[in-house]
Order: structure tokens, then C-alpha cells, then sequence
């Protein structure tokens, strides 16, 4: 008798710690969940991610049913305007005085890598959908920081191989002057020389150049098979534009947009964009799961959807999700967490946050349809490729990150 | 270097020294005539792009106008509007400062151009929004040998040497320039032989406001419409101007044409001097002819 109340005493003992942890921290540490989307929400990167980020945001809580653990889940959003130190205050506001749990969005890499680091520094998850460069999760990785949608590594690859393979063997490079566009021209210039290609000139344009004339003119001086645009949004679309105006791809070099976006395509128009290749994580009618989510998110916000607004909601959906499971919103348990997970929805299939934060997941190079191949306003991308997600991202073993290596 | 880059690049220059010369034109005759300096200058050209943007795809969406007013109409309404706003400015604000210090004038200009831009930013999108319309005729390019150049763009120049060369024939060569030019040197004097000098000035401002319009109409198809379009721009102007020396039309006409030359070239030779080349040319300038290259010392 006493042996078995010993043992049962034991197991009681057993089994409460196993299940405490689970039911006494199943709460919030400030009775709801916050998560921020920082994003431009009026410069060159509104319309990649900007407003529709918050959209996407909101869509993902509203599917998961508006609460985790019977807490109401809220959503904050601000504008960075492209600058990192405004960018790093409004984080510090929201971690300090807001008690945000969980930043998401950050396109630009300026603004991105400063928010990364302070969220670091406060113990705060950061879910990366807009940024490009490999710092995030190479030299500058933090424990906290997730890399969620693409990243200067993963775009040349894509395009910067199928390119080169096409005979284009001599590469000019038209960059972005900050963090994001100097990281894509270092990694397609590596791809590019690492198949046997050549790179034979560069020059920096200021982020939001308005005339892209002069810049496109040395690079057709230059005769370089393939004239590559290391900028994205507005800039993209302003240079490919412009380079239709002074007929540069009919004389015979090739354009090749490192980033490019759905938005782009559809701002540009078929008869301007028509074959230019491209790699995206994301392409809205890909699949029927796809589509259905998209079409709910188009209701909403106007247009369709870019990798990074599919990007956001799958972040936020798989971080409630983690939440949800380890009962808690401690950024160590929930990173953990997110890390032992398969994650699998309308966006990304078998994917996996590696511990340096890199997100693991196939890409897509796609090319824009030809006006007569396109059977509605957004029909715009065919796949001509899956990039699987090995290839696509570099490997844990010669990764950077302090972390890991 | 091969001479086809060099030209290439000089003919960008052109393209960017039209729109410089336009510019500080507008600035020279209303520095010239009432010697405001008109800060609120670039904010005009920024309307100007406003005007033809919100005209041809804006109204009905709007206004519930089913109306669509094209490039060439463009042309003739934006510095029509702008010029009466000119008329506003310079009736209900400008005209109350005329006996204090320029700086008065300056400060005033300024606000109003903070004032419009973050009207426009309220409603449009930072980064520019494209005008869509480009007349068809203008479309695609010319052969010139050595490149092949956007059709609009050698339109755009040769339009705004036009509209500059007329605008110095009138005020040095007619007798309503005789007329505004005998105001400027002594305002009591001609208002004794019974000339209206209040009203040469206003129609001046308005339409110093007017080319600044018309030369925001011209920028629409090349560069996005964009609420701080005339912010980047007005700086590098007011340099075109002091190098120009103020007050001299013709100065302002060639010397914004050569300084677009320079900052083309400049691209070509050495490309990140090239925002700051009009600048250090300016410096120069004002060490050893402070008056400006066209302008007489006082």
C-alpha cells in the first residue's frame, strides 16, 4: 500500500511537472498577442508589401479564429519610410511601450537588418517577409531573426543560372545603392562567374532613381549579353520601362530582373514585360490553394497578391500556430518551436526554419506570358522551373552564421 | 570612350538642361522683375505634372466629370491653372511683403511649398505615379545615328528651347518687355507715365508660375508624377540660377542648357560626381563672379 501510494505520489509528481508547464504558463505575459507589420507604406515598396502586409496580417488571425489561448490577437502597423533609424524607433516603441510580440514585414534591408538587431536585443521574434539580403541570417543572424520569403542568394540562382545556360555569358550590373542591392550584385555576380559567365561593369544608382536613361546607355555601351537590374519596385520598373524606351532589348542585350514582383508586371503591362524571366516564392495561381486565398485577399486589398503578402500571412499563421502548441508567447519556447516544425499551407510545402533563421523553401522561376497567352488582368506568370529549396538557399554547413558554425 | 557613348550622353544632358533652363527662367524673370526669390517654384512644376496626371485620368474618377483632357490640352490648361494660382500667391500673400527683407519673400514661398507637397502626399504615392497620356504620336523612338532616342524626349527639348527663346525675344525685344523691363528700374517713375505696375508684376508672377507649369506637363511622360518631383529638382535650379547670375534671363536659358551638359558628361567620366558637379561649379561661380557669368554687378 504504501509502495503504491510511493508510486503513485511519484507518478503524480511525473505527470504534474510534465503538464504544468503547459497549463499554468498557458497565458499571455500581457493578456493579448501583438504582432507589428513594419513595412513603406508610401515609398517605392508600397505595393509589394506596404498596406497589403497588414491585410495579409489581418487575414491570417481572422482564419485562425481572431485568438490564441482565449487572448485576443491585435495587429499594429507603421510606416518605416525607408529609413533604418525611424524603422529601429518605431520597434523600440512597440517592444517598450506597446509590448509587441512579434514584428513581421521589414522590406528593406536597411531597415530590416537595424530592426533585427534591436529585436535581438530585446528578446523578440522578427519574421522577415520583405527583406532580401543573406546578412539577415549570415553574419548578422540573431537567434530571434526568421527569413521567411526570398533572399539575395535564392533570386540568382533562379535566373542568374537559366540565363547564363541561355547563352547570356556577360553581365552588366544597374544596382541599388544600399544594403539589398549591393548583397543581389555580390551573390548573381558569384552565380554568374561561378558557371563560366563574366561580370563587365557596374554602376550604383541612388535608391528611387527617377531616370534610369544614362545608367541604361553605359550599360548598352558596355555590350554585355545581359544588362541585370539589382534593385527592385518602382526602380525596376522605372529602368525596364525606360529600357523599352530607348529599344535596348531589341537591339539584343538581355534584361534580367534579379526581384521582381506580380505588381511590377501588372504596373509595366504584358506588351512591356513580355518573356522577362524572374525568380518569386509565390505565384498566386499556381495551385487551387493558392488561388482560393488569393482571390479572398484580392476582395480586400485590390490586387493580387506578391510572394511577400502570401509570405506574411503564412508567417503569422504558422506563429499563432506555435503559440498555440508550447502555450506560451516566450520568444525562446515559441523559436524553438518553429523550428521543429513542417510547415505546410497556400504558401509554402514542406518547409522548415533552419536555426540561423533561414526559411527552407522550393522558389519558382517563372516568365511573364505573352498578351496573347493571358487569360485575365493578373493572369501574368507561367513556372517555367521549380528552384528546390536545397539549391535555392544556402546550406547550413556553409552558412556564416555565428550560430551554427 | 567611344564618341557614340559621349553624344548619347550629352543629348541626356540636353534632355535634363531644357527642363533646368525652363526652370530657372521662370525663376530669373520673377527675381528679375520683383525680386522675390520664388521658392515655391518647384512646388508649381510639381502641379503642373498634378494637373495633367488628375486631367487625364482622374476627373470622372473624382468629380464625377466624364471628362478627359489630354496631352496637347494639357499643354495650354496646367500653366493656365498654375498661372492663376501665381495670381493668388502674389495678390493675397506676396504682395504684403514687398517692403520688408527678401528673406520674408523666401520664407513665405517655402511654406507654401511644404504646404502643397504635403497635400499631394497625402493623396499619391511618394515614389511617382506613371502618366499614362503620352500621345501615340510621340511614341517610340528615332534613329540618330549614333542612338536611338525616345521620340517624346527630342519632342520635350525641342519644345522647351522654343517656349525659352520666345520668352527672352519678348522681354528684350518687344514693347511690353520694354514696358516690364522700365518697371523693374524704377517702378514710380513709369507708374507716373501711366503704366499699370501693380498688375505688369502679378501677370508676371503668374506667368513666371505658368512656365514652371508648363514645364511640369513636359516632365509627366518621362519621369513618374510625384509629389517631390519639384523638391529634387528646385535646388539644382537655384544653383543654375546663381551661376547664371540672377536676374539674366538669357544667363538662366544657357546656363541651365551647359549645366545639364556638364552633369550628363559628368556621368560618363566620373558618375558619382555627378549630382554634386552643378554644386562645386557654383562654389566656383560666386568666389570669382559673384554676380553670376550673365549677370551685371549692382
Amino acid at each position: 500500500m504504501f509502495k503504491h501510494w510511493k508510486q503513485g505520489l511519484a507518478s503524480t509528481v511525473v505527470i504534474a511537472t510534465l503538464v504544468m508547464p503547459l497549463t499554468a504558463t498557458a497565458e499571455l505575459t500581457d493578456g493579448k498577442l501583438k504582432i507589428g507589420v513594419l513595412s513603406d507604406m508610401s515609398g517605392v515598396y508600397k505595393a509589394l508589401e506596404g498596406p497589403g502586409a497588414v491585410v495579409a496580417a489581418k487575414m491570417a488571425i481572422e482564419d485562425f479564429g481572431g485568438s490564441v489561448l482565449d487572448q485576443p490577437v491585435e495587429v499594429i502597423s507603421a510606416d518605416h519610410q525607408n529609413k533604418p533609424d525611424i524603422g529601429a524607433s518605431t520597434a523600440r516603441e512597440w517592444i517598450d511601450a506597446e509590448e509587441v510580440d512579434m514584428i513581421t514585414a521589414l522590406d528593406n534591408s536597411s531597415v530590416a537588418l537595424s530592426v533585427q538587431g534591436l529585436a535581438n536585443d530585446k528578446k523578440i521574434i522578427t519574421m522577415n517577409t520583405g527583406a532580401g539580403t543573406t546578412a539577415l541570417t549570415e553574419d548578422q543572424c540573431t537567434p530571434y531573426g526568421i527569413h521567411y520569403v526570398y533572399d539575395t542568394h535564392a533570386l540568382p540562382v533562379g535566373t542568374a543560372t537559366a540565363m547564363v545556360k541561355n547563352g547570356g555569358e556577360s553581365w552588366f550590373f544597374i544596382t541599388a545603392d544600399y544594403a539589398f542591392g549591393h548583397s543581389l550584385r555580390d551573390n548573381t555576380g558569384a552565380v554568374v562567374e561561378s558557371l563560366g559567365g563574366e561580370v563587365v561593369g557596374n554602376v550604383n544608382a541612388p535608391l528611387s532613381t527617377n531616370d534610369f536613361s544614362s545608367y541604361l546607355l553605359q550599360a548598352q555601351s558596355s555590350g554585355a549579353d545581359v544588362i541585370c537590374l539589382a534593385n527592385a519596385g518602382q526602380d525596376t520598373v522605372n529602368a525596364i520601362k525606360q529600357a523599352n524606351q530607348f529599344q535596348i532589348v531589341q537591339s539584343g542585350q538581355k534584361l534580367a530582373g534579379m526581384l521582381v514582383f506580380i505588381t511590377d508586371v501588372h504596373s509595366m503591362g504584358l506588351d512591356i514585360a513580355q518573356g522577362l524571366q524572374f525568380t518569386t516564392a509565390f505565384v498566386w495561381n499556381q495551385n487551387d490553394e493558392a488561388r482560393a486565398w488569393s482571390e479572398r485577399f484580392f476582395e480586400r486589398h485590390g490586387a493580387m497578391p506578391t510572394m511577400v503578402h502570401a509570405g506574411v500571412y503564412s508567417a503569422v499563421t504558422n506563429y499563432l500556430k506555435a503559440v498555440e502548441e508550447t502555450g506560451t508567447d516566450d520568444s525562446d519556447t515559441v523559436r524553438a518551436k518553429l523550428g521543429e516544425m513542417t510547415l505546410n499551407d497556400m504558401f509554402v510545402k514542406n518547409g522548415s526554419i533552419l536555426p540561423n533563421g533561414t526559411m527552407l523553401h522550393d522558389m519558382y522561376l517563372v516568365e511573364v506570358k505573352k498578351p496573347s497567352e493571358s487569360e485575365s488582368e493578373w493572369d501574368l506568370l507561367r513556372v517555367v522551373s521549380k528552384i528546390p529549396a536545397e539549391q535555392a538557399f544556402i546550406p547550413l554547413s556553409e552558412s556564416k552564421c555565428p550560430l551554427v558554425n | 570612350m567611344s564618341m557614340q557613348v559621349i553624344l548619347a550622353q550629352a543629348l541626356l544632358g540636353l534632355n535634363v538642361g531644357v527642363f533646368y533652363a525652363m526652370l530657372s527662367l521662370g525663376l530669373a524673370v520673377i527675381f528679375g522683375l520683383l525680386n522675390i526669390i520664388n521658392f515655391a517654384h518647384g512646388a508649381m512644376y510639381m502641379l503642373g505634372a498634378f494637373i495633367a496626371l488628375i486631367g487625364y485620368s482622374l476627373l470622372e474618377q473624382w468629380f464625377g466629370i466624364s471628362l478627359q483632357i489630354g496631352f496637347w490640352a494639357s499643354l495650354l490648361v496646367a500653366p493656365v491653372i498654375v498661372g492663376i494660382l501665381g495670381v493668388l500667391i502674389e495678390r493675397l500673400m506676396l504682395k504684403r511683403l514687398y517692403e520688408l527683407d527678401h528673406i520674408y519673400g523666401l520664407l513665405l514661398t517655402f511654406g507654401i511649398t511644404l504646404i502643397l507637397q504635403g497635400l499631394f502626399a497625402n493623396y499619391f504615392n511618394v515614389s511617382g505615379t506613371p502618366y499614362p497620356g503620352q500621345p501615340e504620336a510621340l511614341s517610340g523612338v528615332v534613329n540618330l545615328g549614333f542612338m536611338y532616342f525616345p521620340t517624346y524626349r527630342l519632342f520635350a527639348i525641342v519644345f522647351s528651347l522654343v517656349v525659352c527663346f520666345a520668352t527672352w525675344w519678348v522681354i528684350e525685344h518687344t514693347k511690353l518687355g520694354s514696358r516690364l523691363r522700365a518697371g523693374v528700374e524704377n517702378p514710380d517713375l513709369t507708374q507716373a507715365f501711366g503704366l499699370n505696375v501693380p498688375l505688369m508684376v502679378t501677370l508676371t508672377f503668374a506667368f513666371g508660375a505658368g512656365l514652371a507649369g508648363l514645364a511640369g506637363v513636359l516632365a509627366a511622360p518621362i519621369y513618374s508624377v510625384s509629389p517631390l518631383m519639384g523638391a529634387d529638382l528646385i535646388i539644382v535650379v537655384f544653383a543654375v540660377v546663381v551661376i547664371g547670375g540672377m536676374g539674366s534671363i538669357m544667363g538662366a536659358i544657357l546656363s541651365g542648357l551647359a549645366l545639364g551638359l556638364v552633369e550628363g558628361l559628368t556621368k560618363v567620366f566620373y558618375p558619382p560626381a555627378a549630382s554634386t558637379v552643378i554644386f562645386f561649379l557654383m562654389v566656383l561661380v560666386l568666389l570669382f563672379r559673384p554676380a553670376g557669368l550673365f549677370g551685371k554687378e549692382k
